[in-house]
């Protein structure tokens, strides 16, 4: 509407590294929910969801119903950004840039290059720098999440294993990351070259860790969320925000499991906060172990 | 201007319910200031002043009723303790929301109306040079989903414009801002807030 009074104004500037990464710090100690249609995007904005992650099945459902995982109808994506006045992200498969050219043209706030969907490239992960819009990528490991930071991403979530209900996965890798990141702050200048070739990442951003103790970006929890607990323990880990997919819709009752999960990922370090809201919220989504899952998507991506 | 009891050092706090907080700290400490997360009406009773981050406005609002924050944070405002929103923050200090949802609760403690997301979506998030007033230079401003100043009324004072638009306002105790001074490494405009309290 009012849009074209200020364009260029002065000088500025879209789609930039501060940009992007602004967007991403936005959405700290925040919950972003997987919602499926319009009436879950509500639910979600309703109980204090920060974003919503649009897409067609959850995780749950991928992973019954097999076959090949794609990006989401259109139709169905602008269905949800009609409805909500929050960020909606959308996935698109790894190395797959025309489903995220298509995203972006949709104006989508934030791109998922997920693993949860069937990959597109066996070596090739998407140019993200040449997008405006931002892209979240799932790591399990710090040289993975830096590899991902210098194709541009703009966030980092740790994968976990989505879809099982079950934080283990997502705890070894919030462990892994975090963990190098503090082993880089001790190490010595000399030490850096050798992490850098254990990690398989560029050396300057293995300098920056060291300097700065933290990522270019913002690290958040992704994958086996299904408790306001589970979301206090990423945050205590170190996750600076929790995404939860299939943890909310597929429980007994989504609306009052969402908002305390909203309310334990503020709260992350107060049990008797997060005691109050865990209590009669129904039964949460069953979730399977892991040595009962046929394909683990933390292992799509390299 | 509130005056603390002694001349112990002044506590700044951040709304720490969600959103950039943890930038905000970082500024703060660089200027050597005291901080506290503000998560709860205990985190509340020990700061002078307090910063409102951007995050999601509506996320916010909620968690400001259900952490019972909404009500002592609006009478410490009424009595003077100084406070700045930046984005989200600016939302919530707003007398008046446009485009936001029903049940979002705003401070009514500055007399501007805004409109949410009014730049539009994220591809059209910016950064861009502005001018503000007694600072010499430019400020680098990154403006994320930012809302805009749709109305203001003439005891508000305009500090920043970005084209025709107010985008760093002041009335009285009540410092807001459309862009994130947060984001940036200029920390020109939290000092101008830190002097004031």
């Amino acid at each position: 509407m009012a849009k074209r009074e200020t364009e260029n104004p002065g000088k500025s500037a879209t789609g930039s590294m501060l940009v992007k990464r602004g967007l991403a710090e936005m959405l700290k100690g925040g919950v972003i929910m997987d919602v499926v249609n319009p009436e879950q995007a509500k639910i979600a904005e309703d109980a204090g969801a920060c974003a919503v992650m649009a897409l067609e099945r959850v995780p749950a459902d991928i992973r019954r119903d097999g076959g090949v995982a794609r990006m989401s109808d259109p139709e169905m994506i602008t269905g949800i950004q009609a409805v909500c006045s929050i960020p909606v992200m959308a996935k698109a498969r790894i190395g797959h840039f025309v489903e995220a050219q298509v995203l972006e043209s949709l104006g989508v706030d934030f791109i998922d290059e997920s693993e949860v969907l069937t990959p597109a490239d066996e070596a090739h992960h998407i140019d993200k720098l040449k997008f405006t819009i931002p892209f979240v990528c799932g790591a399990t490991n710090l040289g993975e999440a830096l590899r991902r930071i210098s194709e541009g991403a703009a966030l980092i979530r740790s994968k976990g294993e989505a879809g099982t209900g079950n934080i283990v996965e997502a705890v070894r890798h919030l462990r892994s990351i975090i963990g190098d990141i503090r082993k880089i702050t001790q190490a010595d200048s000399a030490e850096l070259f050798e992490w850098a070739k254990r990690l398989q990442a560029p050396l300057p951003l293995v300098q920056e860790i060291a300097e700065t103790g933290w990522l270019q970006v913002p690290l958040f929890c992704a994958g086996g969320i299904a408790t306001p607990s589970d979301a206090a323990l990423a945050m205590q880990l170190g996750a600076q925000a929790v995404f939860v997919g299939s943890g909310i819709f597929k429980s007994d009752d989504p609306a009052p499991r969402a908002k305390a999960i909203v309310e334990a990922t503020t709260h992350f370090r107060d049990p008797e906060i997060i005691a109050k809201v865990s209590r009669n919220l129904g039964g949460p989504m069953t979730g399977i172990g892991m040595d009962k899952i046929e394909q683990r998507y933390a292992e799509r991506g390299w | 201007m509130r005056v603390s009891q002694n001349s112990a050092k002044k506590v700044v706090g951040v709304l720490a319910l969600q959103g950039a907080f943890d930038s905000h700290e970082r500024m703060l400490s660089e200027l050597d200031v005291a901080t506290q997360e503000v998560r709860t009406p205990q985190d509340l009773s020990v700061v002078d002043a307090l910063i409102m981050p951007g995050g999601e406005s509506t996320t916010m609002s909620q968690l400001l009723e259900s952490s019972e924050l909404y009500e002592p944070i609006k009478k410490m405002i009424h009595e003077g303790m100084p406070v700045f929103g930046t984005c989200a923050g600016m939302i919530l200090l707003a007398k008046r929301i446009f485009d936001g949802r029903d049940d979002q609760v705003s401070f009514n403690a500055i007399d501007i109306e805004v409109q949410r997301n009014a730049y539009g979506r994220q591809v059209d998030s910016f950064e861009a040079e502005i001018q503000v007033e007694r600072l010499d230079g430019a400020f680098h401003a990154v403006f994320i989903r930012a809302p805009r100043i749709v109305n203001l009324s003439p005891d508000v004072e305009v500090l920043a414009k970005f084209g025709s638009d107010v985008v760093l306002a002041r009335q009285k105790n009540v410092l807001v801002a459309a862009f994130h001074p947060e984001l940036s490494d200029d920390k020109r405009v939290h000092e101008m807030f830190v002097k004031e309290i």
